[in-house]
């Protein structure tokens, strides 16, 4: 029962070429993203946040306060996200309604998120991280993605 | 077939972002935090900021940059640690200032230049505890002599020392022990 409803799933019809386009370029940029978070998690995980990218005011970011929550890094919970956006992003190129409704939540989230960090940044901790920034700007280049292109034209069309 | 092929980037994307994960982890992981005991010699006394027992078993030789936020945050732990197992830990400071920290140096040179007074720690806390004001200072040396008269320095000899030769080569001098056990960043911490 399972397996047919997946095949159900499957069986939509192709997804448009504007909207692959759209898919591929989300899903690079979430390779961007998973690719900035991933050496700022290592950096966090390796306690080497003081040499980050040779900048003292990204050590200032890094080692705050805010640079965690709890025990949880919150660069691995920015890889998370940009992990889970490209996956969706795959799934959305190959024609999966789901994945294209999930890939626009999680966007949003990462896009509140980035804006916490960024007034973190720049009212609280008074320094700018260039890596944060960086994923600040995929995160913003990502919701640009989800907002300029309207959601109907991004989901797959009805068989005529 | 076609069902899979999504599955099998995004596996493939989970594995390779894997990977280079532990390439790097293995990369930046600080290799060398024991130190033999033939290494462990830590020059003549006058020459090496030491607190706690002469006597204790465990040495912690840290190298440490006073610009730098995680060396501020171990600081405290530390020096409760120290207070903790007095006789059983021995707190030995090198200075290790980051090129990348634009004050690190003359911090260093000031909690020295404290020293030649007996004043090391002293300065050596007051610097990490006011880390995030100096920091921001765009010349912290007003603040660094203020600091000197907190501790109860001769200021008039603190500011003739903290650009003398002798301040200089201590600071040299632990910047070289960094170089031959190898540490490249800081906070380290060798036992």
């Amino acid at each position: 029962m399972a397996r047919q409803k997946q095949n159900t799933a499957y069986r939509q019809p192709a997804t448009s070429r504007s909207a692959i386009i759209v898919y591929s370029i989300a899903a690079v940029l979430a390779l961007a993203g998973l690719a900035d978070a991933l050496y700022l998690t290592v950096l966090h995980l390796t306690g080497q946040s003081a040499v980050c990218g040779g900048s003292p005011s990204c050590s200032q970011v890094l080692a705050s306060k805010y640079a965690h929550i709890g025990p949880v890094p919150v660069a691995l919970l920015g890889m998370l996200g940009y992990f889970s956006v490209f996956s969706f992003a795959v799934f959305s190129i190959f024609n999966n309604a789901r994945a294209t409704v999930l890939m626009r939540i999680t966007v949003w989230l990462m896009f509140a998120a980035a804006l916490v960090l960024l007034y973190l940044q720049a009212f609280v901790i008074h320094a700018f991280c260039r890596y944060c920034l960086f994923s600040a700007a995929v995160t913003f280049l990502l919701t640009g993605l989800v907002v300029a292109i309207p959601a109907q034209s991004l989901t797959p069309k009805a068989r005529p | 077939m076609r069902p899979l092929l999504p599955l099998g980037i995004v596996a493939f994307v989970a594995l390779v972002a894997m990977g280079v994960g532990a390439m790097l982890y293995h990369t930046y992981k600080p290799q060398a935090l024991t130190i033999s005991k033939e290494q462990a010699v830590i020059g003549k006394p006058e020459k090496v900021h030491a607190r706690g027992a002469a006597t204790a078993p465990v040495i912690v030789e840290e190298f440490g940059d006073f610009q730098c936020p995680p060396c501020g945050a171990i600081s405290e732990p530390l020096n409760q640690l120290e207070r903790d197992y007095h006789n059983k830990i021995r707190l030995t400071f090198r200075n290790f200032p980051l090129a990348n920290h634009q004050f690190a140096q003359p911090a260093a040179f000031a909690a020295e230049a404290a020293g030649l007074q007996g004043r090391f720690w002293e300065m050596h806390d007051l610097l990490y505890r006011e880390q995030t004001n100096w920091t921001k200072s765009t010349d912290p040396s007003e603040l660094f002599l203020s600091f000197a008269r907190i501790v109860g320095l001769d200021t008039a000899k603190f500011q003739k020392d903290i650009n003398s030769n002798e301040v200089k080569e201590r600071v040299a001098a632990d910047q070289k022990r960094a170089a031959e056990l190898g540490v490249h960043f800081d906070p380290d911490d060798f036992c």
